[in-house]
């Protein structure tokens, strides 16, 4: 691993003015950069730790939306009383992340910052229509992702929070991969409040995370597996690997969203 | 280089840190507390788990610089004070939980972290907390027994307490 300049502010008005430097970095939990540090894949000249700034940790429900600081860690989410009663689907992803270990310290900013293909947290923020809040302004999850591992993030810019709207119902089904723990294929699925059904899929895209609206638009009629089994999932855009072939995830994405009907039904 | 210090084991410590020196680094180089080990050090195998003001992680991917005031428990702090082994340990020995050992101290902090939180784990969540912490040797058969009989051990020993 390069050296570098390491700081710890505790205010985040501070982690933006230092963040404007060149080859400034911001650090969340560490638990993708350090090792891609390891690799000599980033070479940042400072890394601003993120994980003293209170103000962006902590969960909060505000009317229909639930508030997630952006460095509050998987393990402070999957522990949380208030997001199981509102989002229980939330719960269920968090818990899968990783290890224990990995859950306490990886947070919600730097997985959805990361967007990497085979993370949890996109396919919630995409099913669940979440806005990304950070220091300078508010995104839909609909514009925030833009392909492996790319946002729309600008230079600098800090995720301090992720505004959930409040589900009727919602659920994650994960079909893991067992050696990287990651995700294979899978599917967050969610009941809104008007009746509508979203489905976001994480793990099988070629270009990352996506909506199904051949699923949605079924299981918005007929919300039931039957319903599934009439949607076409073509392999074509489906990512190809040694664990999987783009017709087997194709397949899941199906076995995964009929998994996530029976467990709201 | 700045000076880092810490509460490791109870003692109060500190040592000399680069920006990206790590946890682990720091606690077997400086503070020459070997008894955390480095299996992968590519966040996979759970061998440098240390517990970070209560809380189990993986110290090969943590700097030692975030952690100016922190506590720090490691596996030589999970002995009696008179250098017996301590209940989780004597578990180990006990159930045959460890062949080579190298694994051992990152599955002794990880099972002493489940315990904190539930002092009655099923077999499924004690093998579903051990997830990120690999063994070559075992099979995982007797350190999951060593966890059960750990938890056995100190909910009695609560217990006779009470
Ligand atoms: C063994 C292992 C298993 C894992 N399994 C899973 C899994 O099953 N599912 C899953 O989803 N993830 C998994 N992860 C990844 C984990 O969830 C990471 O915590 C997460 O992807 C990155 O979050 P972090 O806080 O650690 O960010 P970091 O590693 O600190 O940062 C990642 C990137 O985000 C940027 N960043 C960090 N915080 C912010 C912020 N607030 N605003 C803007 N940019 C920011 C950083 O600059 C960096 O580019 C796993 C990781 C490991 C090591
Ligand atoms: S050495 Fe840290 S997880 Fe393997
Ligand atoms: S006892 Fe050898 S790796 Fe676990």
């Amino acid at each position: 691993m390069y050296n570098f300049e390491f700081t710890r502010p505790t205010d985040l008005s501070v982690a933006v003015e230092a963040l404007k430097a060149e080859g400034a970095q911001a650090l969340g939990g560490g638990q993708t950069l350090i090792p891609v540090l390891k690799q000599r894949l980033a070479m940042p000249t400072t890394l601003v730790d993120l994980s003293a700034i209170d103000s962006m940790k902590g969960i909060r429900r505000m009317g229909d939306t639930l508030v997630i600081g952006g460095g509050t860690t998987h393990g402070a989410v999957a522990g949380s009383a208030e997001v199981a009663n509102a989002i229980k689907g939330l719960v269920e992803l968090t818990a899968k992340v990783g290890d224990p270990q990995v859950r306490n310290r990886g947070t919600i900013g730097g997985s959805l910052a990361n967007n990497d293909p085979a993370a949890c947290y996109p396919a919630a923020a995409l099913a669940l229509g979440a806005t990304i809040v950070t220091n300078a302004r508010e995104i839909a999850a609909d514009d925030f992702f833009q392909g492996l591992y790319a946002t729309c993030l600008e230079e600098g810019e800090i995720i301090t929070e992720v505004r959930f709207p409040i589900p009727a119902a919602s659920t994650y089904q994960k079909f893991e991969q067992p050696a990287s723990r990651f995700s294979l294929t899978s599917v967050f699925l969610a009941k809104m409040q008007d009746g509508s059904i979203r489905v976001g899929v994480t793990g099988a895209g070629a270009d990352g995370v996506f909506r199904h609206e051949g699923l949605e638009q079924a299981l918005s009629s007929d919300f039931s597996a039957g319903a599934v089994d009439g949607v076409t999932v073509s392999a074509e855009g489906m990512s190809n690997d040694l664990h999987a072939t783009p017709e087997y995830r194709a397949n899941l994405v199906k076995v995964m969203t009929k998994r996530a009907v029976a467990a709201l039904s | 280089m700045t000076t880092i210090s810490m509460t490791v084991n109870g003692r109060q410590v500190s040592g000399e840190a680069e920006g990206n020196t790590l946890l682990v680094d720091f606690l077997r180089k400086e503070l020459s507390l070997t008894g955390t080990h480095v299996g992968c050090d590519t966040s996979q195998c759970g061998a440098c788990v240390v517990h970070v003001n209560g809380e189990s992680v993986k110290s090969c991917t943590q700097f030692a610089s975030a952690l100016d005031g922190a506590s720090v428990t490691t596996i030589e702090g999970m002995a009696n004070d008179d250098g017996t082994l301590g209940v989780i340990q004597q578990a180990f020995q006990d159930e045959h939980g460890l062949q080579c050992g190298f694994c051992t101290p990152g599955m002794v902090m990880s099972i002493a972290d489940l315990l904190k939180t539930n002092a009655q784990p099923t077999e499924g969540e004690i093998r579903e907390w051990l997830k990120g912490n690999i063994c070559r040797c075992t099979g995982y058969h007797n350190i999951v027994k060593a966890a059960q009989s750990a938890a056995a051990t100190l909910s009695g020993a609560r217990e006779a307490a009470e």
